[in-house]
């Protein structure tokens, strides 16, 4: 046993871990010592996508991640998304479109999703459906999932084609 | 003594020589699975995920050099596509993008996994490993590097630092069986690379024995019957027995992904497949 003290930083914020055990992974670290509970927990060995994060700007699951090792590294979790008064585009288009049943896959595709449309607004379905093909949803039948992408990624490229205008 | 990031490979290289029973974590894809299931502990552990000069790949004459650290995402880059395709088409077919950004190829070779993906390819393009501990470099060909199921010939205090594989001219193929197309270990996968210049046809097999191999006597067999002016399309029988060939070669076994029977009928309709497809290339 290693107790370690050590400085995360999390949707730009720094938290210290205290007291931690150096085989801890990052989402658990994130949910049990940071109370940052939106990322979920279903497998536990990178299956499901559930616990999906970015760190330094690419996703990963961060149940695969040492916490330990992501010091110095930009997390960014499903909170990070939207702010505390108003929730982001992709999640409004997951509310639009009905994309949530039971939600535990919600926050992992979010943050997936979100990264997608970053860095390509105008996805082809092929290109959306291998993007989500590490997050699994056992409700839904992803047609609505899909459809959620749609919607956020019409609403970014009319937003992006309305700046330009101007 | 924690987990210690290290920024260089002399520096990780002698942080092991210091404590060698230190384990070494590259993309956690396969360490983190042990570790969260309990068997696997990390008291103390080296990250080589921030060595720059691991991540690098270079051009180098005739060969290409990738570090050991670099990603399934990052060998998916087109322009290793060009000098390389099979792996790059292994590369892609691993687990999904959260596994792809994270695992890297360096992993790949130590966790030494009948069903890694990127072995075959290795060993159809009879890859080298350089590898280093503070003391010393050597190389090892893949062939002797992966030394049984999930065994390796890395001793104490060495790390892989790079993996150099020769740029062929001619098309090659990648092909996998799984239970479906994302997320997927291999039930069976096979690397076809055709070397126009030498005139051969190179054939890795995986997830049909402890280790992935070369199929020599199909090689050898496929390799007087292929068309070096033209690659015009092989006659059926010369095709079938091929597959035959490759198929005999192995020495697949029962368990919960296939049944050996299943393994041995599939790796034969991979090798037809790859062959059909590389015949069906262009020339370059
Ligand atoms: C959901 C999921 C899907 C997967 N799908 C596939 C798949 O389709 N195909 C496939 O082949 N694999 C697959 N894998 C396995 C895994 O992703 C790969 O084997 C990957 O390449 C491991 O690399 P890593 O960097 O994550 O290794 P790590 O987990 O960090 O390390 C693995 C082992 O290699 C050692 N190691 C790593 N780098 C070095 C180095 N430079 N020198 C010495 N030792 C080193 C470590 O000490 C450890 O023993 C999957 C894994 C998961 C969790
Ligand atoms: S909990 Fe991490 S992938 Fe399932
Ligand atoms: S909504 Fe239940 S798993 Fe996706």
């Amino acid at each position: 046993m290693t107790s370690e003290v050590y400085t995360l930083t999390v949707n730009g914020n720094d938290y210290q871990v205290v007291d931690g055990h150096s085989s801890e992974s990052l989402l658990w670290v994130l949910r049990e010592r940071l109370e940052l509970s939106g990322s979920k927990n279903a497998c536990e060995e990178g299956e499901c996508g559930s616990c999906t994060v970015l760190l330094d700007g690419e996703i990963v699951c961060s149940c695969l991640v040492l916490a330990a090792s992501a010091v110095g590294r930009e997390i960014t979790t499903i909170e990070g998304l939207g702010s505390e008064d108003e929730i982001s585009d992709v999640q409004k288009a997951f509310v639009d479109a009905g994309a949530v049943q039971c939600g535990f896959c919600t926050p992992g595709l979010l943050v997936a999703i979100d990264q997608l449309l970053n860095s390509n607004p105008d996805p082809d379905d092929l290109t959306v459906r291998e993007a989500i093909s590490g997050n699994l949803c056992r409700c839904t039948g992803y047609g609505r999932i899909l459809e959620a992408v749609r919607i956020a990624s019409n609403n970014r490229t009319a937003q992006n084609e309305e700046e330009k205008s101007k | 003594m924690g987990v210690i990031i290290a920024k260089s490979v002399n520096e990780a290289c002698a942080v092991l020589a210091e404590n060698p029973a230190t384990t070494v974590l590259a993309g956690g894809t396969d360490l983190m699975v042990q570790a969260n299931r309990g068997t696997q502990s990390l008291e103390s552990v080296l990250d080589l995920s921030r060595i720059p000069e691991l991540k690098k790949w270079a051009l180098e004459g005739s060969e290409i050099v990738f570090g050991a650290g670099i990603s399934y995402t990052d060998l998916a880059d087109p322009q290793i596509a060009a000098l390389v395709p099979a792996l790059t088409q292994a590369a892609r077919t691993v687990g999904s993008p959260q596994i792809r950004n994270a695992g890297t190829l360096g992993g790949n070779l130590a966790t030494a996994s009948p069903a890694g993906d990127t072995i075959p390819v290795l060993v159809a393009m009879d890859a080298v490993l350089q590898l280093k501990s503070s003391t010393e470099n050597r190389e090892v060909a893949i062939a002797d590097f992966i030394t049984g199921v999930k065994t390796n010939a890395l001793q104490a205090g060495e790390i892989i630092q790079s993996i150099t594989m020769p740029v062929f001219q001619g098309p090659q193929e990648f092909l996998k069986v799984g239970t479906r197309n994302a997320m997927v270990i291999s039930v069976v996968s096979l690397a076809l690379v055709t070397d126009y210049s030498g005139r051969k046809l190179r054939v890795g097999v995986g997830s049909v024995s402890p280790v992935p191999f070369r199929a020599t006597e199909a090689e050898e067999f496929i390799s007087k019957e292929f068309d070096w002016e033209t690659n015009s399309s092989l006659s059926e029988k010369v095709i079938n027995k091929f597959s035959e060939l490759v198929a005999d070669a192995t020495k697949p076994i029962d368990d919960h992904r296939g049944t050996a029977e299943y393994r041995k009928h599939a790796v034969g309709v991979l090798a037809k497949r790859a062959l059909e497809r590389v015949c069906a290339g262009e020339r370059l």
